[in-house]
């Protein structure tokens, strides 16, 4: 890989050594990957364990006229078949999403989407479940389709959610942002406005690992245990409390390895409740594990955000102003997981890297017979939705004032000495220093040398395209006087035992989908305490086990729990400073802290180890006055801010002009995200970033026919790229600290995937300039491509 | 979850064990050859065969390629690996391997056959698209005999091929000419997805002219489809960019693409336009430069 080429040897050497703190190095949880050893829901398997099978909707919008299931409850195996009746009895048939709207458990009135769920079978094996499933006979009464978001507010378009009190229309929210009127008045001045229609497809976060639960009741004591993929254990817990009635300690969420999440297992899934159920029920455990056909149509999809985006500018290139009208489809039911008060996540950093004098959005979401969710696929809430779109309206602006996109970007770049910078629409960004950034992608691109290239080529008739995109991102929600989802504040706790003998365990509320937290974490704490990272276990996903907090996802896992984790380290070494001042019987400020051990100032000879610590805090000596025994300490952080890493990615693509296919040549991505504790699980994470940004720039897509139908069921239908798809990434770094965070990290988990569809879609638009094209949607496949070629650019819908 | 319905399973020990299990149970029994389509749609409950006659042991019998003088003989179990691997087959007809290197991934390529191609049928498929170009002939075995039949016989209509009940597709044969060679164009929205559209030539060559040429083409009709025009306007003429150019109009004509999610309807009719003229040139490249 070229990454790896651009680093020098050492840096790579030093794979197998072990940093006592930040650094490169191996990550401690893939000795257990590599040999298949993990531990996945679908590993779980209990003594007399049934298996719960789903019946969904081959419709998109029908009225349930009668479900017959008798002949599944025939079946011999099946133990029990649930409807949507049933649940009602029960009082389950309806949940709350993540954003207070409702939504159906199994259906009781209506199926409001294809892949909607209508009744489940619990049989003893999973042949026989899915056998029965075919047995349940349900009349549907078909009803028009709301499919077009455009449609949905027409007066004659039919209503998608009357079983809500009074509901007339397909309406879910108004939301605006920044001042219409200061907006305007910047616009009504300006030299040039530029006006551009851009639509982010819906897209799925499609995990490796489909979403699945083991639920198991017990019906003596009232305890349930539940495994289930999910990224937020402990709100998960709390929902199930609230929703089933079951007293919140006798539930145990347990969240074990997970194959991805990238944000798709942050809402609670109708499956979850109906494992819960069936095993109530039937007294057994119970599995439901969910096809790949049922994740890619049932489970949460991402952006489908229809957007007019306007920027406006002076002649010579400042930027003045930015507006946008947003049309956001949010399905069948507004599943969109982010903080209450944000119902278009982050959206509002729309106004991107850049220092302007005005801007506004207005925003409406609509219900659509299509799957719910809008999840934060790999991105902060709808960030990548907000980077997309000022990132392609800068180049909109460079293509119509003939300047070159990097150049624009420069002149308009917040300035350092700015920072803390507040946005026009009320974000403060916490720190950053865009420019050498830029330049350093320009550097190892050759920039230059790119467009000198690039003009030799068009010369020739080739098709060659740079695209440039520059991103900030707000990730670590969140502080908790302005974040909650659902009532419970965005902040996360911690825990560190140090054990007699040195070693530690370290207790997170945040939980790992891939990201590497048995690694990171560790060396958080090995960083502060000085005990080597493989002595540190890294405890997570459970909520016996683990102190409350809201989970992994938007990146908030290092801005918040690392945070956690580095000042619960930083307690326990003021009271070893305690104890050790009374080991060296000296002063405590007499004491020198050397990564690992306390000396007395001035003689290092005089030390003890935090091992030695450790030993004495559990031992039988005597401890300084006031001084308990034990070596550990808790805490719950509450971020003061969000952090806001940057990146300057640039792409370099060839196509060709007879068959219109994209290649993907080149791609550099320089981030910044603060501190970097980890090199190589940085990287590990941009890699996998860009190949998404990849997919969802060049072939992903969950497409709906007019039915209502989903065509994009299985991974043959929707694609995700491979590696040969993919160039060598190209990958650096510079680093500006977050200033609030204790040890000056930011999030970067997602960085990547919203940085890059800009750039390599920047990038197609700038080879297609020959043919007079200033803009195409997503996702360019050859076919779409082509219609660029010829002039005619189509919206994917 | 995907797992099939119930089903009955029986290995075939050898062709006429399989004929006989297919004589018996008639349209209800399906064969299982590689499996890498039958089985997902089994797994979504689209093929529902209430036997599986599993055809995997005879390899030995019906995995072989065989060099004739006239033509060459390939065993229907012979696997897509064999087949991308094969010197001999490569140095008589390019194509093979071209094709091969973009036929889905090494996994699907360990165990996919020639002949589960073939009787899959799919109008896209790449295999069906070589064999059409090189005026292949299929022979289809029953208890009582052997008939042959041309691709264009062979091919019904998508995934409907002329092998009845009780039969079985055994063997691929391939006419042989000197002075020839061959390529695969195929264009697709990711590695070893379908050919959003593909062309293959064969082109042979009597001195500065050409003797005689075949394209076929996959994605652009009910079956992967031979283009006798084309061959026609090119027996006879030198070769040029302009006749290239004038081959791959008559593509375009003689094609009928349906827009899907793989692409427009105009844009494939662009593409086997533009991957005539690609894999003819290739041809003719490889057979001036003696590869």
């Amino acid at each position: 890989m070229t990454a790896v080429d651009q680093h020098p040897a050492a840096a790579f050497e030093d794979n197998d050594q072990k940093p006592v703190g930040h650094g490169r190095m191996l990550r401690k949880e893939d000795p257990r990957f590599i040999r298949g050893k993990g531990r996945f829901c679908d590993d779980v398997q209990l003594p007399g364990m049934l298996h719960l099978a789903i019946l969904r909707s081959p419709v998109a919008h029908a009225r349930i006229v009668s479900i017959d299931t008798s002949a599944a409850e025939a079946h011999p195996k099946v133990k029990a078949v649930v409807t949507g009746a049933a649940l009602a009895e029960m009082g389950l048939a309806w949940m709350p999403t993540l954003s207070g709207d409702v939504q159906a458990v199994l259906a009781t009135d209506k199926v409001r989407f294809q892949g909607q769920e209508v009744a489940f079978v619990v049989a003893e094996d999973r042949y026989a479940a899915r056998d029965a499933l075919e047995l349940i006979d349900v009349e549907y009464d078909l009803l028009e389709p709301v499919i077009d978001a455009r449609r949905a507010l027409d007066p004659s378009a039919p209503v998608i959610r009357d079983d809500l009190d009074g509901k007339r229309n397909n309406h879910v929210f108004d939301w605006e942002t920044g001042d219409e009127a200061a907006t305007e008045a910047v616009f009504a001045a300006a030299d040039v406005a530029v006006t551009q229609d851009i639509v982010y497809p819906r897209v799925h976060p499609a995990p490796m690992e489909t979403c699945g639960s083991v639920a198991d009741y017990d019906r003596i004591d009232g305890r349930l245990t539940l495994w289930s993929t999910t990224q937020a254990p402990h709100a998960h817990r709390t929902l199930y409390a609230i929703v089933a009635g079951l007293p919140e300690h006798k539930i145990r969420v347990i969240s074990p390895d997970l194959g991805g999440g990238f944000g798709g297992k942050v809402p609670i899934y109708p499956g979850y409740v109906c494992s819960i159920v069936a095993s109530i029920v039937t007294g057994k455990p119970v599995k439901w594990m969910e096809d790949r056909s049922e994740n890619l149509t049932s489970t949460g999809f991402a952006r489908d955000y229809i957007m007019r985006g306007e920027i406006a500018a002076t002649r010579d290139g400042r930027i003045l102003a930015v507006r946008t009208n947003v049309l956001a489809d949010h399905g069948a039911f507004n599943g969109v997981a982010a903080p209450v008060k944000y119902p278009a996540g982050f959206f509002g950093v729309f106004t991107g890297s850049y220092d302007l004098e005005a801007a506004y959005c207005k925003m409406t979401a609509v219900y659509t017979n299509k799957a719910p969710g809008g999840v934060a696929y790999a991105c902060s809430f709808r960030i990548t939705e907000a980077v997309y779109l000022i990132e392609r309206l800068v180049d909109c602006l460079a293509y119509e004032l003939k300047m070159d996109p990097v150049e624009l970007r420069i002149k308009n770049f917040i300035q350092p000495e700015q920072f803390p910078y507040k946005t026009k629409t009320g974000w403060v960004y916490d720190s950053g220093d865009y420019e050498p950034t830029m330049r350093k992608a320009m550097e190892i691109a050759g920039y230059d040398e790119l467009r000198a290239e690039q003009v030799e080529r068009r010369a020739r008739g080739e098709l060659m395209g740079i695209g440039i995109s520059f991103f900030t991102e707000a990730v670590g929600a969140g502080p908790r006087k302005d974040m909650d989802i659902l009532g419970l504040g965005m902040a996360d706790g911690c825990e560190l035992r140090v054990h007699p003998t040195g070693k530690a365990v370290v207790r997170l509320s945040v939980q790992s989908q891939g990201q590497g937290h048995e690694t990171t974490f560790a060396q958080i704490v090995a960083e502060e305490i000085g005990i080597p990272p493989a002595d540190i276990d890294v405890v997570h996903g459970d909520t016996d086990q683990t102190p409350f907090g809201l989970g992994t996802y938007g990146s908030r896992s290092t801005p918040v729990s690392g945070a956690a984790a580095a000042l619960v380290a930083r307690k326990v070494r003021d009271k070893a400073r305690l104890i050790a001042s009374g080991m060296l019987e000296v002063s405590v400020a007499d004491l020198e802290w050397q990564k690992g051990s306390f000396h007395v100032k001035g003689d290092p000879t005089k030390s003890v180890t935090i091992q030695d610590i450790a030993m004495r805090a559990h031992g039988a000596g005597d401890l300084p006055e006031g001084v308990e025994g034990g070596l550990e300490a808790q805490i719950c952080y509450n971020p003061e801010n969000l952090t806001y890493p940057h990146g300057a990615y640039i792409c370099v693509v060839d196509i060709d002009p007879g068959t219109a296919q994209v290649k993907v040549r080149r791609f550099i991505a320089v981030d910044d995200c603060g501190t970097r504790i980890n090199p190589m699980i940085i990287e590990g994470q941009v890699h996998g970033g860009l190949t998404d940004g990849v997919g969802m720039a060049l072939m992903e897509m969950i497409a709906f026919d007019e039915d209502g139908n989903c065509l994009g069921g299985s991974l043959m239908d929707y694609l995700i790229p491979t590696s040969l798809e993919v160039p060598d990434w190209e990958t650096g770094f510079t680093v500006t600290p977050s200033p609030h965070h204790p040890i000056g990290a930011k999030g970067v988990g997602e960085s990547a995937t919203v940085g890059s569809p800009p750039a390599i879609v920047n990038a197609v638009v700038d080879a297609l300039k020959p043919f007079g094209i200033r803009h195409a949607d997503m996702p360019l496949t050859p076919s779409r491509v082509w219609d660029a070629m010829r002039g005619a650019p189509q919206p994917p819908i | 979850m995907q797992v099939p319905a119930p089903l009955e399973y029986e290995r075939a020990t050898s062709v006429d064990h399989a004929l006989g299990l297919l004589e018996r149970l008639g349209s209800s029994a399906r064969l299982l050859a590689g499996g890498h389509s039958l089985l997902p749609m089994m797994k979504l409950r689209l093929a529902n065969p209430e036997y599986l006659i599993d055809i995997n042991d005879l390899h030995g019998e019906l995995g072989y390629i065989r060099m004739e003088p006239a033509q060459i003989r390939i065993g229907a179990m012979t696997r897509h690996r064999e087949l991308l691997e094969s010197d001999a087959l490569a140095e008589a007809f390019p194509i093979f391997r071209d094709a091969e290197r973009v036929i889905a991934d090494p996994v699907v390529r360990n165990r996919g056959t020639l002949g589960g191609s073939l009787c899959q049928a799919d109008p896209s498929e790449d295999l069906s698209a070589v064999c059409t170009t090189l005026g292949a002939s299929c022979v289809i075995r029953n208890r009582t005999g052997e008939r042959v039949v041309t691709m264009e016989e062979f091919h019904r209509g998508p995934y409907e091929t002329a092998v009845e009940d009780g039969e079985m597709l055994v063997e691929i044969r391939i006419p042989v000419r000197g002075g020839g060679s061959s390529a695969y164009e195929k264009v697709e929205r990711r590695a070893g997805d379908w050919a959003i559209v593909s062309a293959g030539a064969a082109v042979w060559l009597d001195g500065e002219v050409i003797a005689d040429a075949r394209v076929g083409l996959a994605a652009v009709g009910p079956n992967t489809t031979g283009l006798p025009a084309v061959s026609e306007a090119l027996r006879g003429k030198r070769p040029s960019e302009d006749l290239y150019e004038r081959a791959g109009a008559l593509a375009a004509e003689n094609c009928n693409p349906a827009t899907d999610m793989r692409g427009s309807a105009d844009y494939k009719r662009h593409l086997a336009k533009e991957l005539t003229r690609r894999a003819l040139r290739r041809s003719v490249a490889r057979i001036n430069e003696g590869v």
